[in-house]
């Protein structure tokens, strides 16, 4: 191995994922701001470039030239480190989410993914529930009453919502029988169909809870304008405030980019088992799957335009008495087939 | 107001004394709630109002009869058609003068034009209080159009000074009639799509089913009124117990609720959409010909007597109390009883025990306008 594979070709790697993920996210804003407008018989932002194109850019330049304000009676270590810890975590992620398969490129073998580590799902859930502990210490740290509700809020979704989702990904642990994400992805190649047709209950379960865990509507209760005026970013402004914000997408890239490799079948076609399909190789694998991540995308903010919004005590009973105890019926019954499975040799 | 310890729970825990407005994105203008909170359950509920206090009613008692109409339009902002028609009604019962059919007419159908828009923003803003974003831009797209209406009417989209003592300031311009009609089919259909996004949504219902009940008995002990007094099913609307314009002359229905809560009390009020579509259906077809005004006297100075008259505004029943002294030109005592007022006493009662996020789902529901609340 030269130099150049075990060196430079990551840290390319590195600088452009995280690159087009920021670039993605300042749009991801965009759209969002679009589509919801459609949906409510709006233009949307028209003003800055052609269809308001350029809106992203203006809105960065406006937020960082805005005062940095910091309340006096903050706690200003935790205060500045917030935004940090609920930004870091939503953009380390990539590192195990495959693009795409190993690819030629330049007369080189490149793999499409930054990374595949052997613990690349455990990685994924650990980091990622990392990043509400952001908007738990935004609200303390602000030391004002609102975003301590909201943190309080925060706390309790997190612990409804982690159990729930991690019983699902244990399903499709169980059907791959890895836990790496390019691992998976290879499974459901070899048993020529998506996971989600296989355990649908688990997708379904995955979906809710990575809404609750991104505070996505109908689930965006720490951040209730309506009711906590802003929530826990109420006393940010500037570019800690847009940490925030910029978070909230880039953990909604995560979750569409986690359910389309572990329930999609990530970069492969639709029905990778069947050979007629097979013209559909012309569309080069990861193109396959920003698409089917960009439906999650699009589910997301058609899901926030749509429904109203959860009360705190509804969140908690619909995580704690209908998903877990649906997961983990799931999650037995997954195991009972498998082994039955197993055992005849299938 | 003071937080307490509370006592015999697990741990000694505080009460957190949390400020709601005067600047709050979902208290609808600036209403201040002072919340006591044992956790995000709501102990109890100050209503601190008189942030938007102009001295509506002092300041009329200094102006001439006519002068005040221009005053009624600040009240009920979002519904100052209705308080218009309830003034005027109010000086001709006083001056005991004959307002002609036609211009009853008008008036029927300007009250339930201004009732849809103020269910319209009622609605709108009701669900975006429950995260419902998207109602509250279809809704004001439809408000749009009534504004349009008024503004052929009279000129103005908010602030109509639409009406005039003893009958309208102008004939309805040719083919508004039509326009109205066009208006009606068009809304038909628009309040089935708020209803598909609402009425039957989970979300919506866990959020509104059980949340702030209220019997009939208790709440007309606290003295509340329209549609928040309906959805209890107390059947009480002056435009059927004690008609006036030319509601005497209408069919139509008064919904009423069962259970007295949040949910209810939005039934009923898109009941009452619909039900305003039939009123102005039949007042619009059955427009009279004739005269506009009625024998107004040229100096209007009513003789020494005091009246009282209400009109259901689409808030409830809004009242005005007026006393001549029958030598000046200007009423000697002048007040009103507004819906929103009487609405807001309710407040305290309907939140207490519930949790933070069912404040704003109350304060929608009851359907306050600052504005009429201070004066």
């Amino acid at each position: 191995m030269s130099a150049v594979d075990t060196f430079f070709i990551p840290l390319l790697k590195i600088v452009i994922v995280l690159n087009a993920t920021l670039v993605a996210v300042t749009y991801m804003v965009l759209l969002e701001r679009k589509v919801i407008a459609w949906a409510q018989s709006r233009l949307g932002p028209m003003r800055v470039g052609p269809y308001g194109a350029l809106q992203p850019v203006a809105d960065a330049i406006k937020l960082m030239i805005k005062e940095d304000i910091t309340p006096v009676k903050a706690d200003k270590w935790v205060f500045t480190a917030a935004p940090i810890i609920s930004m870091v975590p939503a953009l380390i992620v990539y590192a195990v989410i495959p693009f795409g398969p190993e690819v030629s490129l330049f007369g080189r073998k490149v793999a499409l993914y930054i990374t595949d580590v052997n613990v690349g799902l455990l990685y994924i859930v650990s980091v990622a529930s990392v990043g509400v502990y952001g908007i738990i210490l935004a609200g303390y740290a602000s030391n004002s009453k609102y975003p301590l509700l909201a943190s309080l809020r925060a706390s309790a979704q997190l612990i409804s919502y982690e159990v729930a989702v991690t019983l699902t990904l244990v399903s499709v642990i169980i059907m791959s029988g890895t836990l790496s994400m390019v691992g998976i992805v290879r499974a459901q190649e070899h048993a020529g169909v998506w996971y989600a047709f296989i355990q649908p209950l688990a997708f379904g379960i995955f979906f809710i809870g990575g809404l609750a865990e991104t505070n996505r509507a109908p689930f965006d209760l720490p951040e209730a304008e309506q009711e906590l005026t802003g929530g826990f970013h109420t006393e940010y402004s500037g570019m800690r405030f847009a940490l925030f914000f910029l978070a909230e997408y880039a953990n909604m890239i995560v979750v569409s980019s986690v359910a389309t490799t572990l329930f999609f079948g990530g970069w492969l076609r639709p029905f990778p088992n069947i050979a007629a399909l097979g013209f559909l190789d012309i569309v080069p694998s990861w193109m396959w799957f920003l698409v089917k991540s960009f439906v999650f995308l699009y589910i997301f903010i058609w899901v926030r335009a749509t429904l109203p919004r959860y009360r705190y005590d509804q969140l908690m009973r619909l995580g704690w008495k209908v998903l877990i105890p649906l997961a983990i019926a799931n999650l037995v019954i997954t195991g009972i087939v498998r082994v039955v499975m197993l055992g005849a040799g299938g | 107001m003071q937080a307490e310890t509370v006592r015999g729970a697990m741990f000694d825990t505080d009460e957190l004394v949390i400020n709601m407005g005067p600047q709050h994105p979902s208290t609808h203008g600036v209403l201040r709630g002072v919340l006591r909170l044992d956790g995000e359950k709501v102990v109890d509920c100050d209503v601190v109002i008189g942030y938007l206090h102009r001295g509506i009613e002092k300041l009329s008692e200094n102006r001439n009869w006519t002068q005040i109409i221009l005053l009624t339009d600040r009240m009920d902002y979002v519904a100052a058609a209705t308080s218009n028609v309830g003034y005027c009604e109010t000086v001709e019962k006083l001056l005991q003068l004959e307002v002609p059919r036609r211009a009853r007419y008008v008036r029927t159908i300007l009250c339930e034009l201004q009732r849809i828009a103020s269910h319209c923003l009622w609605v709108g803003t009701h669900a975006m209080d429950i995260g419902a974003m998207t109602v509250f831009l279809y809704a004001f797209r439809e408000r749009e159009l009534i504004l349009d209406l008024f503004e052929e009417f009279c000129g103005a989209r908010l602030t109509y000074n639409s009406m005039r003592i003893g009958g309208l300031p102008q004939d309805i311009p040719p083919g508004w009639d039509k326009k109205v009609l066009e208006f009606c089919s068009i809304m038909d259909t628009k309040i089935d799509e708020y209803e598909t996004l609402l009425t039957h949504n989970r979300i919506w219902l866990e959020r509104t089913k059980g949340i702030g009940i209220i019997s009939g008995e208790e709440a007309t002990g606290l003295g509340l009124c329209g549609p928040a007094l309906r959805g209890s099913g107390v059947a009480r609307d002056v435009r059927k117990d004690e008609p006036y314009s030319a509601y005497d002359e209408m069919q139509f229905d008064v919904p009423v609720g069962t259970e007295g809560d949040t949910y209810d009390r939005y039934l009923v009020r898109m009941e009452e959409f619909r039900q305003s579509l039939r009123i102005i259906r039949q007042a619009t077809e059955g427009i009279p010909e004739g005269p506009i005004v009625g024998k107004v006297p040229r100096l209007i100075k009513p003789a020494a007597g005091e009246t009282y008259h209400a009109i259901e505004s689409p808030k409830g029943e809004l009242g005005y109390f007026i006393v001549s002294d029958g030598k000046s030109t200007n009423p000697y005592r002048f007040r009103v009883r507004p819906p929103s007022f009487c609405n807001l006493q309710g407040l305290r009662r309907l939140v207490r025990g519930h949790l933070v996020a069912d404040v704003v789902a109350l304060i929608g529901s009851i359907d306050i306008v600052l504005g009429e609340v201070d004066r």
